[in-house]
């Protein structure tokens, strides 16, 4: 519970006492190239992937004759954007960004250069850590779009290819009862995500004590914490937000 | 000037500082020396405000920092330049962006005077040709130079050096010392060093605070240093074999 306690002390500590925008500006899109370019290409082979996988197993289970094949596609996109495209790439993030933020973080803390913007009386928590929030917050939702996007495709490809479902099938199951507020849903999810992801591992990493086996321990946890949190976020977010 | 009245200091149950004073006046270099582990580091970060201690006043020229608003203690932070152990550059910026980087948070220069003071500083430390080198590509001496280029950057009043010469050979050791010291005379900066290093004592040691766990039990100069009686002083000053030939 103190720990609880201290990270949401620590979120307080972002917004007070914050350097002038124009510091902000360049930091944050910094870590949007860091954060989201250099995401792009294992949400993108993720993603193609799952939706290969979740088109094949839907298709290798689907063994009533009397219903119809373009319910493979309509499986495939509702899957994707209310659970595979958010979450799991939220997941993959936890793990590629989340462990980068601590083991920065933490080794910043370590070497001293988070005691040196202290001592120059700059807000060191929201000097490095408010840009990673951001920066996160915006490029998540623009990451799971394009994971969602990709993962449609690759159960396109992989079911044409293997012949369980025709071109014609698939996209007609697409525009199968089709519900916008899924991607609205999708998107939310992802921001409250992102949040968690980014400030949770920024939580880990600055509060390291120790060498460079604690900046480790420190990243390991900041993935499994960010990967708790996602699970939980994401039933309470689906019981609020779709029954 | 700078004061320190009754700094105490406990983590869980044990006690680090008990009841520190002194005195560090302009102009002046002083140490504060000591074992490993007597609370020499702990005694820094209380006067630079990175930890807080149980009890106890640092005042800067009349000011307590410890009861004073954040913006009072930005004020005071901004005229403090601090040298840490491990240099503390970061690893991200180029030498130059690393002294440049105290000018761009806290002050509206324009890119070109910044720039220029930057510059000037790494010429007054001796690397005018580094600029554009990362902090990973330059020796730990260098480094050390280049944390104080950094340190002196916005004309402190007041600087800290913890463990200037820890990592060094004897004679970049030396010449870090030099350097302080210079800088120190120059600007009429009132300078606090945290050192083990005989050899800084002998050089530079205006005034010099012996601590032995968590306390003050010695205070003097280098002419004084080696006439003490203090045993603990001298078991400290007598560890190196050089020093205990010497002395007979």
């Amino acid at each position: 519970m103190s720990r609880i306690g201290s990270y949401f002390i620590f979120l307080g500590t972002l917004f007070r006492n914050r350097e002038k925008l124009r510091v902000y500006l360049g930091l944050i899109l910094n870590e949007c190239v860091s954060i989201g370019v250099g995401s792009i290409f294992i949400v993108a082979l993720v993603n193609t992937f799952i939706g290969a996988v979740t088109c094949v197993q839907t298709a290798y289970n689907l063994t009533n004759p009397f219903v119809p094949r373009n319910i493979i596609a309509l499986i495939v996109r509702d899957s994707t954007i209310l659970e595979l495209a958010p979450t799991l790439s939220c997941i993959v993030l936890a793990g590629k960004v989340g462990s980068n933020i601590a083991g920065e973080l933490g080794t910043m803390r370590i070497t001293e250069q988070i005691d040196a913007l202290e001592v120059m009386g700059i807000n060191s928590s929201s000097y490095l850590v408010l840009p990673k929030v951001i920066a996160s917050v915006l490029m998540f939702p623009l990451l799971v779009i394009m994971a969602g996007f990709l993962s449609i495709l690759g159960g396109y490809i992989a079911g044409t290819l293997a012949g369980v479902i025709s071109p014609e099938e698939y996209v007609s199951g697409l525009r199968f009862e089709y519900k916008p507020f899924g991607v609205s849903f999708a998107l939310i999810k992802t921001v409250v995500f992102a949040f968690l992801v980014s400030t949770i591992s920024a939580y880990q990493g600055f509060n390291v004590r120790g060498g460079a086996l604690e900046v480790g321990s420190a990243s390991t946890s900041a993935v499994t914490n960010s990967c708790i949190a996602i699970v939980v976020a994401d039933f309470v977010l689906t019981q609020v937000l779709l029954t | 000037m700078i004061e320190i009245k009754n700094i105490t200091k406990t983590f869980t149950d044990r006690q680090v500082l008990a009841g520190i004073d002194g005195t560090f006046r302009p102009g002046d270099t002083s140490l504060i020396i000591g074992g490993s582990g007597t609370g020499k580091s702990v005694l820094l970060k209380c006067m630079i405000g990175l930890i807080t201690p149980d009890s106890g006043e640092v005042l800067y020229d009349g000011r307590n920092f410890l009861t004073s608003n954040i913006d009072e203690q930005k004020t005071i932070r901004r005229e403090m330049g601090v040298l840490f152990q491990g240099s503390a550059l970061f690893d991200s910026k180029t030498v130059l962006e690393n002294v440049r980087f105290p000018l761009d948070m806290l002050t509206e220069q324009s890119a070109a005077e910044k720039n220029e003071r930057a510059l000037e500083c790494l010429q007054r430390v001796g690397l005018e040709g580094a600029g554009d080198r990362m902090p990973s590509e330059i020796s730990g001496g260098m480094k050390k130079r280049v944390g104080i280029a950094r340190a002196i950057v916005l004309n402190p009043k007041y600087l800290f050096c913890d463990e200037p010469n820890s990592g060094l050979d004897p004679l970049t050791s030396i010449k870090i010392d030099q350097l302080i010291k210079e800088i120190t005379d120059e600007y009429r900066i009132t300078t606090v060093v945290i050192t083990h290093d005989m050899n800084s004592m002998m050089e530079i040691g205006e005034k010099i605070m012996f601590l032995y766990k968590g306390n003050k039990l010695w205070e003097g100069n280098s002419d004084t240093l080696t006439q003490s009686d203090v045993a603990e002083l001298n078991e400290f000053i007598y560890a190196n074999k050089l020093l205990r030939e010497t002395a007979r």
